[in-house]
C-alpha cells in the first residue's frame, strides 16, 4: 500500500523494510529458488515461441474487446447466467452489494482475487453489514491481519510460521503450536465452517472464455471450487482483460501461468465454470450465478498504441519475483495492491498518479522483469513513460530539470565536465577517487567512492592514438558514452588498441554527447529525444560499418531506445533506425566480427569473473562472447553467483535510492568475493564505477575491476 | 514401445511428481476393491490427519463431530456399479454413499470418482463436474480415488480443447483438470498438502 506523501517519506518506509531481516531472509530464498524451478518447468518448451503466442493472442483479444464481451454474454446468459459490466470500482462494489441485498444474503465466502483487491471489495462489502472471509489461506491470513497482499501469487510471503501461529492462537482461542503441516490443518477446520455457512461465494477468474461462456479460476487450494460450490449464489468479478476468444488460448496461457509464477507445472485445480450450475440448496436447484466485468480504465488502455499491452498480464508475478528490487523491500514497498513491475505501472491506471508517482521512481531499470514476463510486456519502458507522464503533469523537480537543460547543450555539459576536473584537486587528494565530497553530494553514497574525472577526456586524446591503417578491413565510428569519454578514457583506448591491431579504421565524431539515458530514466522526456537526435546527428551511418560502444547502457539504449523515442519524429524516424542498426557492443565486436584468437595473447592463468552488466545480458542479449573472451586473452574464468544480477548502479537510481544501491552491491561484492577472483571483468563503465568504488569503499583490497577491453588489450602480444 | 503404453508411463511420470499416487487396473471392479482396499488400511496407519485432532474454536470443532465412522462416497457411479460397490463396503463395515454430501460437511474418508480424460504432460485429470455432489465429494474426501480410462489419456492440454469445449458448452456445466492433491505454499513457500481437499490423490488407470 502507498501512503507515502513524498519520495523522502517513501525512503523511509523503504529503510524500515530493509531491515526487516525475515523479508529480506524469505525473499533471497524465494528469488534464488524461483530460477532453478522457473527453468524447470520449462526445460523443453521453446518459452520465447510461447510468450510470442501469448502476447499475440492477447493483443487480438483486446483489439475485439466489445466482441469477445457480446458473445460471452449471449454464451452465458444462455447457461443462466447474469452479465454485468461496471465501469468503475464504485460501481463494480455496488453491483454486487446489490447482487447480495437482493438475495439476502449475511455471509460470503471468497476465493482469492486481485479485481477484489483492486476495487477494495470487502471493506466495501463490510460495511454494508456482510460479513466476507477470504478461503486462500494467503489471503485469509492477511485479511485477518487486516493487511494488503505483498505478493501476486503468495500474498502472506512476508509473514513467519511464528506470526502466523500468534494470528491462530487469536482467531482460534486456542494456542496454537508453531507447526506448518498443523497451522495448515487448523486453517482447514476454521474455513470449513465458514464454507458451510455463507450463502454467497464471489471468485475472480483467470480467463472469461467468450467460445463457451466460461469463467475459468485456477487455484492449487482447491478453495475455488467450494466457493463456487456450497454457496446458492456466485459471483465471478473479472477484469475485461480476462476476455479470452477460446479454449485453446485459455490453454496456452495455461502453459506459462503456474510455471511463470512459482515453477509449479499445473495448478492443482483448473475449473471451467459456465452458467447457473447445479446448487442444491438454491431455488429450483440452480446457483444464481452473476459475472462482473470491471473495466476501471481497462477500455481506455485497450485503444493505447503503447500501453494496450498491460493488458496482456496474466497475474503470475513473475516481475515481482526476479525484480532486485522488490527482493529488497517486498510488495507491500514496491506496489499499491498490484505488485512488482506491472504493479508499478497498473497503480498509476488503476489507482491513480498520487499512488504511484514514488513507486514509479523505485525502477533500476535493470530488464530483469521484461525478460521474463509471460506477456511479452516492455515493462521497464512503460515505467519510465509513466514518470515522464507523472512529470509533465505534476512539474519537474529541479535536479531533474537542471540535467535535462545541461545535457540538451553538449557544449555546456563538457563545459562543466572540464571545469570540475579542474577544481576537484581538493575532493580527490590526488587520487582516482573523489575523496572529501561535500555534504550536498555525500549523502548516503558512503558505500562506495566516486570516481574523480580524468586528467585529460578521451575526446582530447583521440587524435593521438587514431591507428593509421592504409588498408581498413572496416570502417568503425566509436561512441564513448560519457563515462568513457571523461571518466575512464582508458577503457576506449584499449578498445582502440585492439582495433588498430586488426586493421580497422576508427572515428570519433566529436559532436556526440551523454546517449541520454540517464535524462530518459528521470523523466525528462524533452531533454532524452533531443540528446538523442544530436547524436544520431553527430555519426553518418553511411560512412562506417560499426558503431561500437564500450558502454552496455548506452548499446542498449541506442540500439532500442533511440528507434523508439524518436519513431514520432517524420526526418529522423528512419536514420534513428539505421543508426541503431549499425550499433555494437565491444565484446560481440571483438567476439563475433574480429575473432580475436588465443594466439594474439599472452597467457597469465589469472583467476577471473564476470559481472553479466543488465543491458547487455538482457538490453542485447549478449550472454556468451565476454565470458568466451575471458578464455581467448588467457585468464581462467571462474563464474560467479548471481552474474546476471543487477549491481545496483542504475545511474541516476544509485543517487536517488542510495541505500537500495549499497544493498545491492554489498550482495555482488560477496558473490565476487566468494569465487576468490583476483580479477572481475564486466562490459559497462556504469558497473565498473559501481563495483570498483564499492571495493574501494570496503578499503582497496582484493579484486580489480576493469573492462573486457582493457583484459584484451593488456594481453596483446 | 507401443504409444499407449508411452502415454501411460510418462502419465504415472508426471502424476507422481504431484505426489499422487498411480495404480494400474483391469476392471472397475478391481478400482472399487482398491478403493476399499484404500479406506481400510486409512485408519489402521492413521497418517492422514484433517484437522480435527487441532486446537480448534468451539463452532469449527462441532464440524467434526458428525462423522458416523468410516465413509466412502461413490456419486455418479452407475447404479449397479454402487450397489456393488456398497456391498463390499458393508463387508467391511464401511458407510457407502451415492449422495448427500451436504450432511457431511465436516467430511468422508474416500470419495471415488472416474474421469472422462486425463492429459500426459502434467499428469492431470479432466472431471466432468456438473454434478453438484461429485464437487463436494472430491472435496470432501480425504482421499480422492480417481479411475481413468487408459483410452482417454492424451498428450498435451491442447488435446483436450475440444473435449473441454463439449463439456463446457450447452448449457450450465463444470468441468476440471484436477492434478494431485490439494495444496499450499502459503507459510513461509513451505509445501503443506490438504489445505481444503484431498491430502491424497490415488490415480486408478483402467486398461481398457
Amino acid at each position: 500500500m502507498q501512503n507515502a506523501h513524498d519520495l523522502k517519506e517513501y525512503r523511509g518506509e523503504l529503510s524500515g523494510a530493509l531491515h526487516n531481516d525475515f523479508l529480506r531472509e524469505a525473499l533471497d530464498r524465494f528469488a534464488v529458488a524461483y530460477r532453478t524451478s522457473r527453468s524447470n518447468a520449462f526445460s523443453g518448451m521453446d518459452v520465447d515461441g510461447l510468450i510470442k503466442e501469448i502476447a499475440d493472442g492477447k493483443d487480438a483479444a483486446m483489439a475485439r474487446l466489445d466482441e469477445l464481451l457480446a458473445e460471452f454474454t449471449r454464451k452465458a446468459e444462455a447457461a443462466g447466467a447474469v452479465v454485468h459490466v461496471a465501469r468503475d470500482a464504485e460501481e463494480a462494489n455496488a453491483i454486487i452489494a446489490d447482487i447480495a441485498q437482493k438475495a439476502g444474503v449475511k455471509r460470503v465466502i471468497k476465493s482469492k482475487s486481485m479485481t477484489a483487491e483492486e476495487i477494495h471489495l470487502n471493506p466495501y462489502l463490510e460495511a454494508r453489514g456482510l460479513e466476507v472471509t477470504e478461503t486462500d489461506l494467503g489471503e485469509w491470513i492477511i485479511q485477518l491481519r487486516h493487511e494488503g497482499p505483498t505478493h501476486m501469487v503468495m500474498p502472506a510471503i512476508h509473514l513467519s510460521r511464528y506470526q502466523v501461529a500468534d494470528l491462530f492462537t487469536d482467531v482460534t482461542g486456542a494456542k496454537q503450536e508453531v507447526d506448518i503441516e498443523k497451522l495448515v490443518k487448523v486453517a482447514r477446520r476454521e474455513l470449513r465452517r465458514k464454507f458451510a455457512e455463507a450463502d454467497m461465494g464471489i471468485s475472480g477468474g483467470n480467463f472469461a472464455v467468450a467460445e463457451t461462456g466460461s469463467i475459468v479460476v485456477c487455484t492449487n487450494e482447491g478453495n475455488a471450487r467450494l466457493v463456487t460450490t456450497l454457496p446458492r449464489v456466485h459471483v465471478a468479478l473479472v477484469g475485461l482483460d480476462k476476455l479470452t476468444a477460446t479454449v485453446r488460448d485459455a490453454l496456452t496461457v495455461l502453459r506459462a501461468l503456474p510455471k511463470n509464477a512459482t515453477g509449479q507445472a499445473i495448478t492443482s485445480y483448473v475449473s471451467w465454470i459456465t452458467g447457473a450450475t447445479e446448487c442444491q440448496t438454491a431455488p429450483g436447484g440452480k446457483k444464481e450465478m452473476h459475472v462482473v466485468f470491471l473495466d476501471n480504465g481497462r477500455r481506455k488502455l485497450a485503444k493505447d498504441p503503447l500501453f494496450s499491452q498491460v493488458l496482456r498480464c496474466i497475474r503470475c508475478g513473475a516481475c515481482a519475483n526476479v525484480c532486485p528490487v522488490y527482493r529488497l523491500v517486498g510488495g507491500h514497498q514496491l506496489g499499491h495492491i498490484y505488485i512488482g513491475a506491472i504493479g508499478l505501472i497498473l497503480t498509476y491506471f488503476y489507482h491513480g498518479k498520487d499512488k504511484a508517482k514514488n513507486l514509479v521512481q523505485n525502477c533500476i531499470n535493470c530488464g530483469a522483469c521484461k525478460a521474463v514476463c509471460a506477456g511479452g510486456i516492455d515493462l521497464p519502458r512503460l515505467i519510465k513513460e509513466i514518470h515522464a507522464r507523472i512529470q509533465d503533469e505534476e512539474g519537474h523537480p529541479l535536479q531533474s530539470a537542471l540535467l535535462g537543460r545541461v545535457l540538451k547543450s553538449r557544449k555546456l555539459f563538457h563545459t562543466l565536465l572540464r571545469t570540475a576536473k579542474s577544481v576537484q584537486k581538493p575532493i580527490t587528494g590526488g587520487t582516482p577517487f573523489l575523496r572529501h565530497l561535500p555534504m550536498i553530494f555525500a549523502k548516503g553514497q558512503e558505500f562506495r567512492a566516486l570516481p574523480a574525472i580524468a586528467e585529460t577526456p578521451f575526446r582530447d586524446r583521440f587524435a593521438s592514438i587514431k591507428p593509421k591503417v592504409a588498408n581498413p578491413r572496416l570502417r568503425v565510428a566509436l561512441f564513448s558514452g560519457c563515462v568513457q569519454d571523461f571518466v575512464y578514457p582508458e577503457q576506449a583506448e584499449a578498445a582502440v588498441k585492439l582495433l588498430g591491431k586488426h586493421d580497422i579504421d576508427v572515428t570519433f565524431p566529436m559532436e556526440q554527447s551523454c546517449c541520454g539515458l540517464p535524462v530518459q530514466m528521470m523523466g525528462e522526456r524533452e531533454a532524452s529525444r533531443s540528446v538523442a537526435a544530436q547524436n544520431v546527428n553527430a555519426f553518418a551511418p553511411d560512412s562506417c560499418d560499426y558503431i561500437l560502444t564500450l558502454c552496455a547502457s548506452c548499446a542498449s539504449h541506442l540500439k532500442h531506445g533511440y528507434p523508439e523515442i524518436l519513431a514520432d519524429d517524420p526526418v529522423m524516424a528512419a536514420r534513428a533506425r539505421t543508426f541503431a542498426e549499425k550499433i555494437i557492443d565491444f565484446s560481440s565486436f571483438a567476439h563475433d566480427v574480429l575473432k580475436v584468437a588465443p594466439g594474439e595473447f599472452t597467457a597469465d592463468g589469472k583467476r577471473t569473473t564476470y559481472h553479466a552488466p543488465c543491458h547487455l545480458c538482457r538490453g542485447l542479449g549478449v550472454t556468451k562472447a565476454p565470458r568466451e573472451l575471458i578464455s581467448t586473452c588467457g585468464l581462467d574464468y571462474v563464474p560467479c553467483e548471481e552474474e546476471d544480477v543487477c549491481c545496483g548502479f542504475g545511474g541516476t537510481y544509485s543517487m536517488k535510492f542510495p541505500e537500495l544501491s549499497a544493498e545491492l552491491l554489498k550482495k555482488k561484492l560477496a558473490n565476487v568475493e566468494k569465487t576468490g577472483a583476483e580479477l572481475l571483468l564486466t562490459d559497462c563503465p556504469g558497473c565498473i564505477m559501481q563495483l570498483r568504488g564499492g571495493f574501494e569503499a570496503k578499503g582497496g583490497r582484493g579484486v580489480r575491476v576493469i573492462h573486457v577491453a582493457e583484459a584484451l588489450a593488456e594481453r596483446l602480444k | 514401445m507401443s504409444d499407449r503404453n508411452r502415454l501411460v508411463e510418462l502419465f504415472t511420470e508426471k502424476a507422481q511428481l504431484t505426489s499422487a499416487i498411480v495404480a494400474r487396473v483391469k476392471t472397475l471392479d478391481e478400482a472399487l476393491a482398491y478403493t476399499v482396499d484404500v479406506c481400510e488400511k486409512k485408519e489402521a496407519c492413521q497418517i492422514l490427519m484433517s484437522g480435527c485432532e487441532s486446537e480448534l474454536s468451539d463452532k469449527a470443532g462441532e464440524l467434526c463431530d458428525g462423522k458416523p465412522g468410516k465413509v466412502i462416497v461413490a456419486p455418479a457411479l452407475p447404479k449397479a456399479d454402487f450397489a456393488r460397490l456398497r456391498d463390499m463396503c458393508q463387508a467391511h463395515g464401511i458407510h457407502c454413499l451415492s449422495g448427500g454430501m451436504r450432511k457431511h460437511l465436516g467430511g468422508v474418508d474416500v470419495g471415488f470418482t472416474i474421469a472422462q480424460g486425463g492429459f500426459v504432460e502434467t499428469g492431470s485429470l479432466v472431471l466432468d463436474s456438473d454434478s453438484e455432489e461429485l464437487r463436494l465429494a472430491t472435496m470432501l474426501c480425504e482421499v480422492h480415488v480417481c479411475m481413468l480410462p487408459v483410452s482417454t489419456l492424451r498428450e498435451k492440454s491442447y488435446d483436450v480443447a475440444e473435449q473441454t469445449s463439449a463439456l463446457a458448452s450447452d448449457g450450465p456445466s463444470y468441468v476440471a483438470y484436477v492434478t494431485g492433491a490439494s495444496r499450499t505454499a502459503d507459510i513461509e513457500r513451505v509445501l503443506a498438502i490438504g489445505v481444503h481437499g484431498p491430502l491424497e490423490m490415488h490415480i486408478l488407470l483402467l486398461e481398457d
